[in-house]
């Protein structure tokens, strides 16, 4: 797997956020408040903003759960900001390092009925990209891609298409 | 997340009520759903009218209601789920597997 191309998250300094959580599943909640407060103001309506929100909620919960394993010494980053016309969430953990192709499909008929294994298929449906790399200083970071309305670069639909990830 | 029990027509009727989600206290629906199928219910409808958000977990809470119930030879219905969390139960094909109906009400009347 190729060590993450982190974008250049440029965009008016009032839209953008930097939050760093002890890995606590309780600290998800607090992502999803300023979370809300920053997708609101960037004008997504309320449906896109809910499915966001789902997204970011699965990435911040691998990160603490399979990536830190919930190691509360250990940080879990996010951050959020622009990229072209789309919203760029990223999501970093401190954790071995993961390898999303291990992951099995939950639409297959075995699977179907497992307790878990839908977080990234979620991730995947919810927004236009999931990439996933490695930090050079160990652990994993995931970055999730939303085109905005009115971009330019939104299209084709957005929502529920899914999309492999694209190494670089 | 909160699970309160009422009974109705010979069938347990359980209303979740907020986040379905990690680090919600989503454990209480298992916690619950096992202490009513030791009371000897036989007929479950989960009612999911005011569940606001559901993630993975909070799918992985219900595939894991719906074995333990199956597995006792009890039956679970879901009723009255938002647009959202219907959505999200289609696109991994769990809402074939559910037996899911619009209304509380409808939901009896299937047993």
């Amino acid at each position: 797997m190729a060590s993450a191309r982190l974008p250049d998250l440029t965009m008016p300094l009032e839209h953008r956020f930097h939050l760093g959580i002890g890995s606590r599943f309780e600290n998800i909640e607090l992502v999803q408040v300023v979370l809300k407060d920053s997708l609101e103001r960037l004008g997504l309506d309320e449906d896109a903003r809910h499915w966001v929100d789902i997204a970011v909620r699965e990435a911040v919960a691998n990160a603490i759960k399979h990536g830190n394993r919930q190691d509360p010494t250990k940080r879990v980053e996010v951050d959020l900001g622009l990229d072209g016309g789309s919203l760029v969430i990223r999501v970093e953990d401190e954790g071995a390092g993961f390898e999303p192709g291990e992951v099995s499909n939950p639409l297959a008929p075995e699977n179907l009925l497992k307790p878990s294994g839908r977080g990234i298929f979620y991730m995947r449906s919810f927004m236009d990209e999931v990439q996933y790399g490695l930090r050079p200083e160990g652990g994993t970071v995931v970055t999730l891609r939303k085109r905005l309305p009115g971009s330019g670069a939104d299209r084709e639909p957005s929502g529920r298409q899914e999309q492999g990830e694209k190494s670089e | 997340m909160n699970v309160s029990v009422r009974q109705r027509d010979g069938v347990t009727i359980l209303d979740l009520k907020g986040k379905l989600t990690l680090g919600s206290g989503e454990q209480a629906l298992r916690t619950t759903l096992q202490d009513e199928l030791g009371k000897g219910a036989s007929k479950v409808i989960i009612n999911l009218k005011d569940v606001t958000t559901i993630d993975s977990t909070g799918v992985g809470e219900l595939v894991g209601t719906y074995t333990t119930v199956t597995n006792r030879g009890a039956k679970l219905k879901l009723a009255a789920l938002p647009a959202k969390l219907q959505d999200i139960l289609t696109i991994t094909q769990l809402i074939t597997v559910f037996d899911v109906y619009d209304t509380e009400d409808e939901a009896i009347g299937s047993f």
